[in-house]
């Protein structure tokens, strides 16, 4: 017999999760010089020739250890990929519409994805050059990046 | 490779939300309509593979939940957390290891149990991403503005897969959302994440389904009719967004071609008479095509624009309705190899392609299309036929 909605009962959950991420050998270095140097660091591989950033330890194109080929990125960089996102989510850093992007920082042969703010929505483009804008306070995450704005010349 | 046949498949009908089904209800009527489909009964089946994710379940060890409905007992029985494209996978290499004739493969999901954006968020990298509020929508939509700038795709093109997806799925009675709609709806409707309007993306939904895997020996040993196996592959391209090439899809590329390769096929623009891809976006649909080489790079938009891709053009594309018409999450992919089989025998009712002969199918794991699985199917086992 097919069971009637009155039949059906939901009984609400919540998976409560706490859980410490840690942010790896390499990405404590990456987050330590985020927050006390406001420096953006990069890892490059000596045999492909590319800067990654966020860094990691190992590259997976020739499958060797870069975890100690540090290099300085800029503050700057260039975005390759963006949209304004309009919906509304508990997880979000701002209230929508804001601008979700990926950005190619000078330097650095991988975007990394991080928000743009103080540009009209309709004058965003790819193609854009942006500057980071650190956080007056540091939380000791990604957020010290607090977002990119366009830069002055750009 | 040795020869395998799908010889038996089953679906239970998308819904937004089937209040009356848990997760073991829904396989229990999946596989019991695969089983018979094959005319087989489950002590026919060696072993089971069950597919599923223990975020969208909401409970760790999900497999384990419908062990009992999938007739798991006391049966060598593995999980596979994925796209169900990738539970058939691993089915179809028990099948060939020789140790197991038959393989019974499952893949379920219920989205309506849950919130689909908190559980893609967490997909994303905890240290570097996760805060900056990228989900599957969001994250897609960046690669959607990376595809339209680097092909010049219109948002037009995209809308028109929306109302031809949606339209084919009038004549499949197992789909979510049949619709008649004009681009004017798609472009009008809320836009999620530019350029992605809500009848751009793939609705939340509940469903499974169940396929049938024989080896050759076992292929022909009951009343069912088999398709035939003739390629598959799969690839995974990098994690992070930014490693990719995100306008472009090299694993995919790679995955098709090596399918096709293995069921050789040398031209599969012309030689596929029925695709069902992983539509789960718009966008999504005319990227694949072009990444699978189904069509020239940069061109899947203008094709569809001239009919190429509906029912009565040259190569049907999602003819059930695809994802937008009904996307159970890790089910998705199983039901585009079950559709296609369904094609294959001539059983696809008011959305049969007519003669179809052979179908391709593809499965997507992993944000942006991180992994691809592609199953190359065919009526006939040309094989045995010279033979
Ligand atoms: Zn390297």
């Amino acid at each position: 017999m097919q069971p009637t909605k009155e039949d059906c009962f939901i009984v609400e959950g919540k998976l409560a999760l706490p859980y410490q991420y840690f942010a790896g050998r390499t990405g404590s270095r990456f987050l330590i010089a985020l927050r006390d140097e406001k420096k953006i660091r990069g890892i490059r591989c000596e045999k492909c020739n590319k800067v990654f950033v966020p860094p990691r330890s190992t590259c997976e194109r020739c499958f060797s250890d870069i975890s100690q080929s540090w290099v300085d990125l800029e503050d700057t960089g260039t975005v390759t990929g963006f949209t304004v996102v309009r919906y509304e989510e508990p997880y979000q850093p701002t209230k929508p519409p804001y601008i979700l992007a990926l950005i190619k920082l000078d330097g650095a042969d991988t975007p990394i994805a991080h928000i743009i703010k103080d540009i009209p929505l309709t004058e965003m483009k790819l193609g854009l050059k942006v500057k980071a804008v650190f956080a007056e306070k540091t939380t000791s995450t990604i957020m010290d990046i607090d977002h990119f704005r366009p830069q002055e010349d750009g | 490779m040795d020869q395998a046949a799908i010889i038996g498949v089953g679906m239970t009908k998308i819904e937004a939300n089937k209040a009356g089904d848990t997760f073991a209800d829904m396989v229990w009527e999946a596989v019991n309509k695969a089983l018979d489909d094959a005319g087989m009964t489950i002590n026919d089946v060696d072993n089971v593979v069950t597919t599923s994710n223990d975020f969208w379940d909401g409970r760790t060890i999900s497999c384990m939940a419908v062990g009992d409905a999938s007739g798991a007992r006391h049966k060598n029985a593995s999980c596979v957390e994925g796209d169900g494209t990738f539970g058939a996978f691993y089915g179809l290499t028990r099948a060939l290891s020789g140790d197991y004739g038959t393989t019974l493969v499952t893949a379920h999901s219920k989205g309506s149990e849950s919130i689909s954006s908190l559980i893609t968020n967490a997909a994303f990298d905890p240290i570097y991403e996760r805060a900056i509020g990228m989900d599957m929508i969001t994250a897609c939509a960046m690669q959607a503005t990376a595809y339209l700038d680097r092909t010049g795709t219109t948002p037009d093109q995209l809308a028109m897969v929306s109302v031809k997806n949606h339209g084919n799925a009038k004549q499949n009675p197992l789909a979510q959302l049949p619709m008649d709609l004009t681009v004017d709806d798609v472009l009008k409707s809320e836009m999620l994440s530019d350029p992605l309007h809500k009848l751009d993306c793939s609705p939340v939904s509940d469903g499974c389904c169940a396929i049938i895997i024989a080896n050759q020996a076992r292929a022909s040993k009951y009343s069912g009719r088999p398709v035939w196996i003739k390629g598959v592959s799969f690839c995974s391209d990098s994690y992070f967004l930014g490693d990719r090439d995100l306008a472009r899809a090299p694993s995919l590329a790679q995955a098709a071609q090596s399918a096709f390769a293995m069921a050789g096929i040398k031209d599969p623009a012309t030689e596929i008479d029925v695709a069902e891809l992983y539509d789960a976006f718009t966008y999504q649909e005319l990227m694949w095509l072009e990444a699978m080489g189904l069509c020239e790079d940069g061109k899947a938009g203008s094709r569809l624009e001239s009919g190429d891709f509906h029912r009565n053009g040259r190569l049907p594309v999602n003819p059930s309705g695809g994802l937008l018409s009904g996307h159970p999450v890790i089910a998705a992919g199983l039901i585009r190899i079950a559709e296609i089989v369904k094609q294959l025998r001539g059983e696809a009712g008011g959305y049969q392609i007519p003669d179809a002969r052979r179908g391709v199918a593809q499965g997507v794991n992993g944000l942006c299309g991180q992994s691809h699985c592609v199953w190359v199917l065919d009526r006939d086992n040309q094989e045995k036929e010279i033979g």
